[in-house]
């Protein structure tokens, strides 16, 4: 009997259909080929960041989570993959997809295995992905495949990048059948920081034995 | 059921005529804020503190006392009191002395303060805001408490026989409310001491505030003060209300539009979908304040916010007349008969006397002569040995 997973695509494309959510299906696709080589099966959603755009700005300038955002944050946080692509300007990631994950409560995305993608105009923007997108997702601690994918214009006519997609795919498939991220879970998720309500609202564990809480009911200071 | 208004003292340019007052004319705006207040039957006002512009008020305890003192029946308050700059020896002392002014027509709500530059200014350092309000609290409740006191922590100079000047009206220490919005441990100390918990319920959607007060009901019944729904609890809330719901669309939009902390964000009208904002028509208010006790459960005072972001005196005043007049007496009636019977009653001076003494007299400390210290010798109070 076969698993099933969720793959969530995060693209910050913004024509329609964009390049960079091409790219992106291209490797939602090569996965779900290849876990089904495996007779597992995977279900692929897609968060369109240009259509929470308002709700992304609303965010960073007041705090608020608008419901488009809201319904986003609980699809990652059932994620069992992510392939996040995103456009290069002037020299680095989309400003909205920047900002899309900046907003994320900093657990959201503990241990999820990722694919990284950028398209470009030209290839002097191909480092963007592993210099910069790289450190995002570290911060989040999420686990970022080897094979960082990145299409400048003349990549599509290159048999090259289908080879790439083919490596990355393979690489998010061993990490998310792997049980990584379930496994770090179970088994450290209270060794990392967490604020009462982050991971999208769904850490809501009190430690009535901690040193501020023993502070709280009357004791000492340690 | 304890209705009121608080503020955060902003002092904001007005969007539509372009005037941002003076600090001596929105100091004056604010007193006639509270007397109206009074005048249409409210019956609490709380002010914020804060030590910064563009805000007035750095001294809350003069300005409610002042406010007091023009007042019969109104219960100043503050929204809140910072309990980790300050010293919990003045707080204890200013809010006693506040509470003998006003005839105990008084409580505070503490909060931590998130303005990470305001420590410093006051010898602390917001990555301990944590430690330093349970620890200031801990003492703060025993000064109160306690003739004298010896205490040593972590934060704050020891004491050796300190006490705490004048002792709180009738031996009865102020009601105090903790502020918070996500931290289970302000929550924790509410509920250990048998305090007030209050959620501010104006920028989030309510479930954030939902859990976090279910936890204060659960820990107030395990630290046996009463059952869950016995705890004490206040919320806040905002509101525009004009008689046609149209016009305080009209009205408020270019406030809302550029409110200092939700201003050029979402559209209002989504704003009042996902949080507890109201805009309209007095029946629209109070619908949707009526449906508050469905998700927080039967609660003491509600709080609304109504002269920020700007507002230019006359609006607020007028806002007042609607609350006062055709918002709160709707919501007193219906809100008493859906309360559960065995939900406490809010706070009052009187109230908590009667609890705590009975028909008996209220302790009148009378001290002995000065002998200059507390620390040799018996109580500094003639009825102590």
């Amino acid at each position: 009997m076969g698993q099933n997973f969720q793959l969530v695509v995060v693209s910050a494309g913004t024509s329609d259909p964009s390049s960079t959510r091409l790219l992106a299906d291209r490797v939602a696709g090569r996965v779900t080929t290849l876990a089904g080589k495996r007779a597992q099966t995977v279900g692929t959603s897609v968060i369109e960041l240009r259509e929470l755009a308002s709700e992304i700005a609303n965010a960073l300038v007041s705090n608020h989570i608008g419901p488009k955002l809201q319904k986003a944050i609980a699809t990652l946080q059932h994620a069992d993959a992510i392939v996040a692509s995103t456009p290069v300007y002037k020299a680095g990631a989309s400003g909205l997809f920047t900002s899309f994950f900046q907003i994320l409560d900093n657990d959201l995305l503990i241990a999820k295995p990722v694919v990284l993608a950028a398209t470009a105009g030209t290839a002097r923007h191909a480092l963007v992905v592993d210099d910069q997108m790289r450190g995002l997702f570290a911060y989040l601690r999420t686990v970022v495949v080897p094979t960082a994918l990145f299409a400048s214009t003349e990549d599509w006519q290159d048999n090259g990048l289908n080879k790439r997609i083919d490596r990355a795919a393979l690489e998010l498939v061993a990490l998310m059948t792997s049980g990584f991220e379930k496994t770090v879970r179970d088994e450290s998720w209270g060794s990392y920081q967490h604020e009462y309500g982050s991971a999208g609202g769904t850490e809501l564990t009190i430690d009535l034995d901690s040193d501020l809480m023993r502070l709280a009911a009357g004791g000492a200071s340690s | 059921m304890q209705f009121g208004i608080f503020s955060v003292s902003d002092i904001t340019r007005d969007p539509v005529s372009g005037e941002t007052p003076s600090e001596a004319e929105r100091i004056d705006a604010i007193v006639r804020i509270a007397e109206k207040a009074e005048e249409v039957g409210l019956d609490v006002f709380a002010i914020g503190e804060h030590h910064n512009p563009p805000f007035f008020s750095s001294a809350p305890s003069t300005l409610l006392s002042h406010i007091a003192a023009k007042t019969q029946n109104l219960i100043v308050s503050t929204a809140t009191t910072l309990i980790t700059t300050n010293d919990p020896v003045r707080i204890a002392e200013e809010y006693a002395m506040l509470q003998h002014l006003s005839k105990g027509r008084m409580d505070l709500m503490l909060g931590r303060g998130n303005t990470a530059p305001v420590y410093p200014w006051f010898g602390a350092d917001i990555r301990q805001s944590l430690p330093l309000a349970l620890e200031n609290y801990n003492l703060l409740h025993r000064l109160w408490r306690e003739d004298v006191v010896d205490w040593e922590g972590k934060f704050r100079t020891p004491l050796q026989g300190f006490t705490s000047t004048p002792r709180p009206l009738d031996d009865l220490p102020p009601f105090v409310w903790h502020g918070s919005i996500r931290t289970p441990e302000i929550a924790e100390q509410a509920a250990f001491y048998g305090d007030g918990f209050f959620a501010n319920n104006i920028f989030w959607p309510k479930e954030h505030y939902m859990r976090l007060i279910k936890f204060y009901r659960q820990r107030y019944a395990h630290y046996g003060h009463g059952t869950e729904k016995q705890a004490i609890v206040g919320l806040g809330g905002q509101a525009y209300i004009a008689k046609r719901s149209q016009d305080a669309l009209n009205e408020f939009r270019p406030y809302f539009n550029e409110a200092p902390v939700y201003g050029h964000g979402p559209r209002m009208e989504d704003f009042m979908e996902q949080t507890p904002l109201s805009v309209g028509s007095p029946q629209e208010v109070i619908d949707k304040t009526l449906t508050f006790r469905e998700h927080f459960g039967d609660y003491q005072r509600q709080m609304f916010l109504m002269d920020h972001a700007g507002l230019p005196l006359k609006m607020v005043l007028n806002q007042l007349d609607l609350l006062g007049e055709e918002v709160v007496p709707v919501l007193r009636k219906e809100m008493e008969a859906r309360q559960d019977p065995e939900t406490a009653k809010p706070p009052t001076h009187a109230g908590r006397v009667k609890d705590k003494y009975g028909d008996g007299p209220a302790r009148q400390p009378r001290p002995n002569a000065n002998r200059g210290d507390n620390v040799t010798g018996g109580s500094p109070y003639q009825d102590v040995r």
